[in-house]
């Protein structure tokens, strides 16, 4: 079971090399990768050195070309491949079919991952992409329960990357548009969800308001604690309630099964959180190093430790995490 | 001439969960009205099923003597093995073209060498997509409701090979699907234990921002506009765009009225009669997808 965790720039991959990541995944300084945000990601020059870093130390970098190109634009994704191919990663990391090919045709050696945003959730999906582009892994999106993830392990040709932590998706990844519905601009087209230039913070006398191009996402009480306005996360009024009526402001949390997601044979854990800080990339990396050691180690004993759990509350969205998807009730 | 004069009007499948009755009424009604293309089956929830697999086969075949092409769509979001098998069943059925919905869709499509139509979730966002579908049997593509306009009008640049597009051109939009019920969670309940609460709402359930603003619709595992997206004025006005197909999306009440409303506009080539078609409109109205703008404008 590999450890594969974030980096949106050179202190957080040194960060995550440092702390005992088995590979770390990095984008490049455009819309070609699902955390398109300004000041993060990694220009030619830097990309080298995140290469030369990790590659001494014996880690593996992937590179995530994982939004959506339309006509006009779609050689700008051909370039992020290139690239990636050119600075020698060690996978890229791709959602849109047509990239595939262009990448299969072009950079034949080069390894595919299927990113979360290309969707698939079954054994038949993963074989599409098996069969005409040859990937070597798939990171599932975040709506499988425990057992169904077990299953598809069984049925997939491929290995299958899940996530273990970190913010929380609740929607199909690669198929959520309630962004661009407010802003214009969504993952698959932009890169990004909910993108900062739309959100307005407005004091009022007692309240504070979250807004995304105006649209009203949560409101504030003095005492409590305001979340970023991703509209998934928001309170909203449906019938008589007013409610998350999607999701609380949680993040995922899976170290609780960790033995299991090890025992159906999952390859690799993916941390979420490229836009997160070198410190969060350092903390979490460190502790799910731990707990994998331990679980390899011997999963049917495996304990968390206290402050293993208290370390990653510290960093977490919110206050508090939960298993998502992959706990039954959670759906 | 504003649009090609052989474009034709498409019914969507029923997004929400009616009953076998309601059901039944509906396409009895359907079947009188101009609709070319009429899409049948359940794309949302695996466990609505006031109609089953031969209930909809009798449905098409009564539709088809109509006169309608009759597609079966197939399931958005697959997360059990169960609902493979029913993919496949209805895959397998011998008389009508299936809508994929799902990538694991169109590869049980092609491993049975049969031709397909794509719906709206399916990620075409690029010529190159388009054309490694088609080689795989897509003969129609239903354009992702996101883009717009001018990406259509990329796209047709590029296409040279035999491929039909057809537009989302009426309805409450597709925007995300999650393993979580929300329409469930409106009643504090769980996805296993939903006790078929969404057939209490025969269009969804509102969703306002705490400002009363009326935002998105509940839909049981998915999440629409609360607006309805109307693009007929923007297609009767088209000329370039080289559209084959206008999709309409059901609504419990009004749909045999915007078909011909459609109808009226798009074949008959008559001025959109915009007092009728506003008094159809559930909620309000956007369109800004086509114009490259937040999906929720009205432009």
């Amino acid at each position: 079971m590999e450890l594969v965790t974030p980096a949106g720039n050179l202190p957080s991959l040194k960060a995550a090399v440092d702390n005992g990541a088995d590979s770390v995944y990095i984008g490049f300084k455009d819309d070609t990768n699902a955390r398109h945000f300004a000041g993060l990601n990694f220009d030619d020059n830097k990309s080298h050195l995140a290469i030369s870093y990790a590659r001494d130390r014996g880690v593996k970098v992937f590179a995530a070309i994982n939004t959506y190109p339309q006509p006009s634009n779609f050689n700008r994704w051909q370039n992020s491949v290139d690239m990636a191919a050119d600075i020698g990663v060690d996978a890229i990391i791709l959602a849109d079919m047509g990239v595939m090919e262009y990448a299969c045709k072009k950079h034949p050696d080069l390894h595919l991952h299927l990113s979360v945003q290309g969707s698939a959730t079954t054994a038949e999906a993963i074989n599409f992409y098996h069969k005409n582009f040859a990937i070597k892994r798939v990171v599932i999106p975040r709506v499988l329960s425990i057992k169904q993830v077990g299953l598809l392990i069984k049925k997939s040709l491929v290995p299958i990357e899940t996530f273990g932590f970190g913010s929380l998706c609740v929607m199909v990844e690669g198929r959520c548009l309630l962004s661009s519905y407010v802003t214009g601009q969504s993952p698959n087209t932009y890169g990004a969800c909910s993108p900062a230039s739309f959100v307005k913070w407005v004091e009022k006398k007692d309240m504070l308001e979250t807004r995304l191009n105006d649209v009203l996402i949560d409101k504030y009480k003095d005492d409590e604690t305001a979340g970023y306005p991703t509209i998934c996360k928001g309170r909203f009024k449906v019938s008589e309630n007013t409610y998350y009526a999607m999701e609380e402001p949680t993040s995922l949390n899976t170290l609780d099964i960790l033995p299991e997601l090890f025992k159906i044979g999952v390859s690799a854990i993916k941390i979420e959180g490229r836009q997160r800080s070198p410190a969060y990339v350092a903390q979490v990396t460190k502790v799910w190093r731990q707990a994998i050691d331990s679980v390899k180690n011997n999963y049917s004993d495996f304990i968390i430790k206290d402050n293993w759990q208290e370390q990653l509350q510290k960093v977490s969205e919110g206050t508090s995490t939960t298993l998502g998807a992959y706990s039954r009730p959670w759906q | 001439m504003a649009v090609k004069n052989n474009i034709r009007i498409s019914l969507g499948p029923i997004t929400y969960y009616w009953s076998e009755q309601q059901i039944s009424d509906f396409y009895h009604d359907i079947a009188k009205t101009n609709v070319d293309i009429v899409y049948l089956g359940e794309v949302i929830c695996a466990k609505r099923r006031t109609q089953d697999y031969n209930g909809w086969l009798e449905i098409g075949r009564f539709l088809q003597k109509q006169g309608k092409q009759v597609i079966l769509s197939t399931l958005t979001l697959i997360e059990a093995q169960s609902d493979i098998k029913t993919i496949k069943k209805i895959c397998r059925n011998d008389e009508f073209l299936v809508e994929a919905n799902d990538i694991a869709t169109v590869q049980i499509l092609s491993d049975l060498n049969l031709p397909f139509v794509t719906g709206p979730s399916v990620n075409i966002y690029n010529s190159q997509t388009l054309k490694i579908l088609q080689k795989k049997g897509l003969k129609r593509w239903v354009m992702p409701v996101e883009l717009s306009r001018q990406t259509l009008l990329d796209f047709q640049q590029k296409i040279d090979f035999d491929i039909e597009t057809e537009i989302f051109t009426f309805g409450k939009m597709p925007l995300a699907y999650s393993a979580r019920c929300y329409t469930a969670r409106a009643y504090n309940l769980s996805k296993d234990d939903c006790q078929y609460k969404c057939i209490d709402d025969s269009d969804g359930k509102l969703l306002k921002t705490k400002e009363q603003q009326k935002f998105l619709n509940i839909n049981g595992i998915q999440m629409q506009s609360a607006a309805t997206s109307n693009l007929l004025n923007e297609i009767k006005n088209e000329k370039d765009a080289n559209i084959d197909v206008v999709r309409i999306n059901p609504q419990s009440k009004f749909t045999p009225d915007i078909i011909e409303v459609f109808n009226q506009t798009l074949k008959e080539n008559n001025p959109i009669n915009k007092d009728k078609l506003k008094k159809y409109i559930l909620g309000e109205s956007c369109n800004g997808y086509w114009f490259n703008s937040p999906g929720m404008n009205l432009l």
